[in-house]
């Protein structure tokens, strides 16, 4: 097994990116993902790769559209209102089926916001963002180990679906240093996609086109749907199929009355909370998401018929708890606490939340 | 009996729906006869806009992206960088390039991308209906300034070739027309050293093409390039503004 370094989450998916044969970056500087930029402008050329500072976070998630188009394992990163800027450019790839990494390291909004760490991206990075009918995969990593796992997973996903995937963290994640083993490098063929521009396996009277527009009313319906097929393999690749360990952690479900649910930094408090509850006789559990959309929602459909009620947990002032009520469809009452604006709860804060639930009285 | 004429290699087969009248399908021809000279067809990647030639894709055998409204010299920078040796040329009108792309075009021309960027300037939105564009004339009447372009609240047409002209990195900034058979014959010299130069990696090369929009501009197609020389001609000079190769010279 490889050693283990310290490292800062940010810098942790710039060496993962590289190590899954990411050698295209293009990005405009925004905090807090800043350290992203910086290490692969360091390591990018070390590799034989390519880091462009873009004039505009526009810029650069058209560069990562043509990039992609080329063939290239590519990725982009920004913080939430940069995020905001690529939606148009992300709809495109989207619609032109075009794999690529991107990375938002989310801080307080809305508008300029601050930059501390939130969790107020999540109908944004969920919903789509952009314009039209698609969907991103998005994964929530809540450590630095998993912020240089998902990485890896996220270009395969990418590259297996033919879609962006938005790997979702937040300022503290990215700012924070833990130990993490690095994963093996991938030797990645920029000339494996038959489909990509420049493709140079082509018979001499192919030739690729990579494009978003249907102007015909039945080609882009016909288009669409078959998104949305492809959108449902997703969704039971990671409910039901290979991914559905992936997609979930669950902790001492089993026989918990209340179910606390939250992802990325707050699951790791709401272990602590967890343990707390159960040292006071509380039988508390945990769910956490990793993967945000697809949601998981086969977790909640079966904890609903064991758990009294769910409580989640968010630095927002309530996004994801749609999908948990969404998913537990009005089986138990769905409570929810949250801070926002850059502020943490703190393990004491939700442990009084958990009481006020469980002892009314 | 010898053939003398014929469609490009380059060209596909579908016909243009371009109005009649309108430039777009004369300059596509002279690009597509160009990639045909250099020999590069296989190797050749273009990048189409938003606006009437956003189905350029359809018109040319060979690779493309289909980018968003002004993005093309971003998509196109994406696509060099992973394939420096194609040749990547993007293709955009004056709203998609010198409106929403402003920033997209000055900042590849300023990296120096080793790609070509052909600007059709004909002064007007044609896709959405004869708006206003940033290359109107002053007075001229459009969908959106049905008083005339006013200078002292919509500015002055943008000269696109002289700002580009001010960057230290390309090498190659012309304005161009194809009003008549001698201009024609400047342009398809113009785009050759163009495609030549990014083919020899010299770096970032420009060609405006002053061209036509009959339909929005009110015009019967056989008036609008006599509309053309006489009014857009004046402000838009022909000439080269930049040549470090000195391709024109040799």
């Amino acid at each position: 097994m490889a050693e283990k370094v310290l490292m800062k989450g940010n810098e942790a998916i710039g060496e993962a990116a590289v190590l899954a044969g990411c050698r295209y970056y293009f990005g405009y500087p925004i905090t807090p993902q800043s350290e992203l930029p910086a290490y692969l402008s360091k390591r990018l050329p070390e590799v034989d790769g390519v880091f462009v500072q873009a004039e505009s976070e526009v810029a650069a998630i058209n560069m990562v559209y043509g990039a992609g188009s080329a063939g290239a394992r590519v990725m982009t990163s920004s913080s939430s209102p940069g995020i905001s800027l690529k939606q148009e450019g992300i709809s495109y790839i989207a619609g032109a089926e075009i794999p690529c990494m991107l990375v938002n390291v989310v801080r307080g909004g809305p508008g300029l916001g601050n930059i501390a760490p939130a969790q107020s991206d999540y109908w944004q990075a969920t919903r789509g963002g952009g314009h039209g009918d698609y969907r991103t995969l998005v994964l929530a990593p809540n450590s630095v180990q998993e912020m240089a796992d998902m990485t890896v997973a996220g270009f395969e996903f990418a590259d297996r679906f033919r879609n962006p995937v938005l790997l979702l963290s937040d300022g503290v994640l990215g700012q924070m240093m833990e130990p993490v083993t690095l994963p093996d490098p991938v030797d990645y063929d920029v000339n494996s996609k038959k489909w990509a521009l420049g493709y140079n396996g082509k018979e001499k009277s192919e030739r690729n086109l990579c494009s978003s527009i249907f102007l015909d009313v039945d080609e882009l319906e016909e288009h669409n749907w078959h998104l949305y097929q492809k959108y449902q393999v997703m969704t039971d690749l990671f409910s039901t199929g290979e991914y559905k360990d992936f997609a979930v952690e669950e902790h001492l479900c089993d026989d918990a009355e209340i179910i606390l649910v939250g992802y990325g930094i707050i699951s790791r408090i709401l272990k602590t909370v967890v343990e707390k509850c159960r040292k006071r006789g509380i039988k508390a559990g945990l769910v956490r998401p990793k993967v945000l959309w697809p949601y998981p929602a086969q977790v909640f459909e079966r904890l609903a018929k064991t758990a009294n009620q769910f409580l989640v947990v968010e630095m927002s002032c309530g996004q994801m708890v749609e999908d948990v009520k969404l998913s537990v469809n009005g089986k138990k009452p769905v409570y929810f606490f949250g801070r926002t604006g850059g502020t943490i709860p703190s393990d004491f804060e939700i442990l009084n939340e958990v009481d006020k639930l469980v002892r009314p009285d | 009996m010898k053939k003398i004429f014929s469609r490009p290699e380059s060209m596909s087969k579908k016909p243009f729906h371009y109005c009649p009248g309108c430039d777009h399908g004369v300059v596509h021809r002279l690009i597509a006869e160009v990639i045909d000279e250099l020999e590069i067809k296989n190797r050749t990647i273009g990048v189409a806009p938003v606006g009437c030639s956003v189905f350029a894709y359809d018109y040319f055998d060979v690779d493309f992206n289909q980018a968003p409204h002004g993005r093309a010299p971003a998509v196109a920078t994406g696509i060099k960088r992973v394939r420096p040796d194609s040749i990547v040329f993007t293709y955009q009108g004056d709203g998609d390039l010198a409106a929403i792309g402003t920033a997209e075009i000055i900042h590849a021309a300023n990296r120096g991308e080793n790609i070509t960027a052909v600007f059709i300037n004909n002064a007007i939105y044609g896709m959405t209906g004869g708006q206003m564009a940033p290359t109107s004339l002053i007075g001229m009447k459009t969908q959106t300034s049905p008083y005339g372009r006013d200078a002292a609240t919509a500015g002055h047409p943008i000269h696109m070739s002289e700002m580009i002209a001010t960057l230290e990195s390309p090498v190659y900034v012309t304005r161009v027309t194809v009003n008549n058979p001698a201009n024609l014959m400047k342009t398809k010299k113009a785009l050759l050293n163009a495609f030549t130069l990014q083919k020899e990696g010299k770096g970032f090369s420009f060609v405006e093409v002053v061209s036509t929009c009959p339909t929005n501009w009110g015009k019967k197609p056989t008036d609008a390039h006599k509309w053309l020389t006489e009014n857009m001609l004046p402000v838009f000079k022909l000439g080269t503004f930049k040549d470090t190769q000195g391709v024109e010279k040799s």
